[in-house]
């Protein structure tokens, strides 16, 4: 392994810490390169995946407020119409109550009104046939006084 | 009395000694570009594998990935700002990462297994040409970002507040990169040193402390080298109010 590793080692020189040579442009090219390759696999793409995300996320934030607005506003209009309904629905009520009352009340003086009217008849009729069964005793007493005088005379 | 383990086989030290390859009639650190190649693989293979199917919910490695990106984005866009930042978020992101994988592999990789001829593997990072490397390029990048967003605007930064600063901004591009770069090569190389120093003279547990701190340390580094450079960049496309 040591071989291809001295291959390029010729006379070595000294060395030492700080010891500058080639190693330092090529470095520099090496880490520009580096920069190119990281940029194209890394940096450019997790950064594009990671704004597409952020745009994502503050879009669904947006619509899922549009669409909580309208619930909101949906619920607002249908409490509204439910209100309204009950309103109408009390109103109805108290309609209907007082349409009943009325009937009632009109049923009650009908039939009273009938009743009165027949019983009213219903004396009538008594009186007629009292005075009519009063006539008739009134005029059997007299025949009947008539009768008795007339007898008592023609005993005499 | 038990003699040293010196004959153990991960108790030697090896400063400023070099795999020399010959490259063109240039010498380069072989062992450098090894350790960095196998950094890069390794980087490569977990992008590779974590971006293969992408998806909306995320699954797997990608909750990884998308995890160091949105760091690295919110490292960038603190620091060079909302309108900039995504120009640079791939060199920022990728300085960081290549350091931080080449201070982690050069702290957790039992690179004494392998042996090499002359030198020995370590953190890509530990090496003064790697630092300077990356610190260039960062003082390029920073001179690019300004000039190309402002164009020969860009200079005005050196004379503002007041004309006195003129001298400073003009030092401060000198140490900017020579800062940046012997930070990184100090911390890392001092931190290989002294878990190599520790194990040389005692091999079990005591350099664990040291090996914990110095996993810490190479983070570190990784974000204030991140952080600095697009701090830099912040700095040269920063437009002033007028």
């Amino acid at each position: 392994m040591t071989s291809w590793l001295l291959l390029a080692a010729a006379g070595a020189p000294e060395g030492g810490l700080f010891d500058l040579d080639a190693t330092l442009p090529l470095m520099a090219v090496q880490v520009v390169l580096l920069t190119f390759i990281l940029n194209a696999l890394f940096f450019r793409p997790v950064g594009k995946t990671v704004e597409e995300r952020e745009s994502y996320i503050s879009t669904s934030r947006a619509e899922a407020k549009q669409q909580l607005a309208q619930t909101e506003r949906l619920e607002a209009d249908l409490r509204q119409q439910l209100r309204e309904a009950l309103q109408q629905a009390q109103a109805q009520i108290v309609a209907a109550e007082q349409e009943m009352d009325r009937l009632y009340r009109s049923a009650l003086a009908a039939a009273q009104a009938e009743a009165n009217g027949s019983r009213e008849a219903a004396r009538r009729e008594i009186d007629t046939q009292r005075k009519l069964a009063e006539d008739t005793l009134n005029g059997e007493a007299d025949r009947l006084g008539d009768l008795i005088v007339t007898r008592l005379l023609a005993a005499q | 009395m038990v003699p040293l383990p010196f004959s153990l086989p991960f108790a030697e030290l090896e400063v400023g000694q070099h795999l020399y390859w010959n490259i063109g009639g240039f010498q380069i650190h072989g062992q450098v570009f090894l350790s960095s190649w196998l950094v890069i693989g390794a980087l490569l293979a977990l992008v590779v594998a974590g971006t293969r199917k992408l998806e909306r919910d995320p699954r797997g490695v990608q909750n990884l990935l998308e995890f160091i990106w949105g760091y690295l984005r919110d490292l960038a866009r603190e620091q060079i700002g909302e309108k900039a930042y995504r120009d640079w978020l791939p060199f920022i992101g990728t300085l960081f990462l290549f350091i931080f994988v080449s201070n982690w592999g050069g702290a957790l990789v039992p690179w004494k297994l392998i042996h090499l001829p002359s030198g020995e593997l370590g953190a890509p990072t530990a090496d003064i040409n790697t630092t300077i490397a990356l610190a260039l390029l960062v003082s390029l990048a920073y001179f690019y970002a300004g000039l190309s967003r402002k164009g020969f605007r860009y200079f005005e930064y050196y004379v503002e507040p007041t004309p006195i600063m003129l001298p400073f901004k003009i030092v401060e591009d000198f140490t900017k990169p020579l800062s940046l770069s012997f930070r990184l090569f100090g911390n890392i190389l001092a931190d290989e040193l002294v878990v190599a120093v520790l194990a040389f003279l005692v091999p079990l547990v005591v350099p664990l402390p040291a090996m914990f701190l110095g996993l810490f340390t190479s983070a570190i580094q990784a974000l204030i080298f991140a952080t600095l450079a697009a701090y830099y960049i912040g700095e040269a496309v920063h437009e002033e109010q007028h």
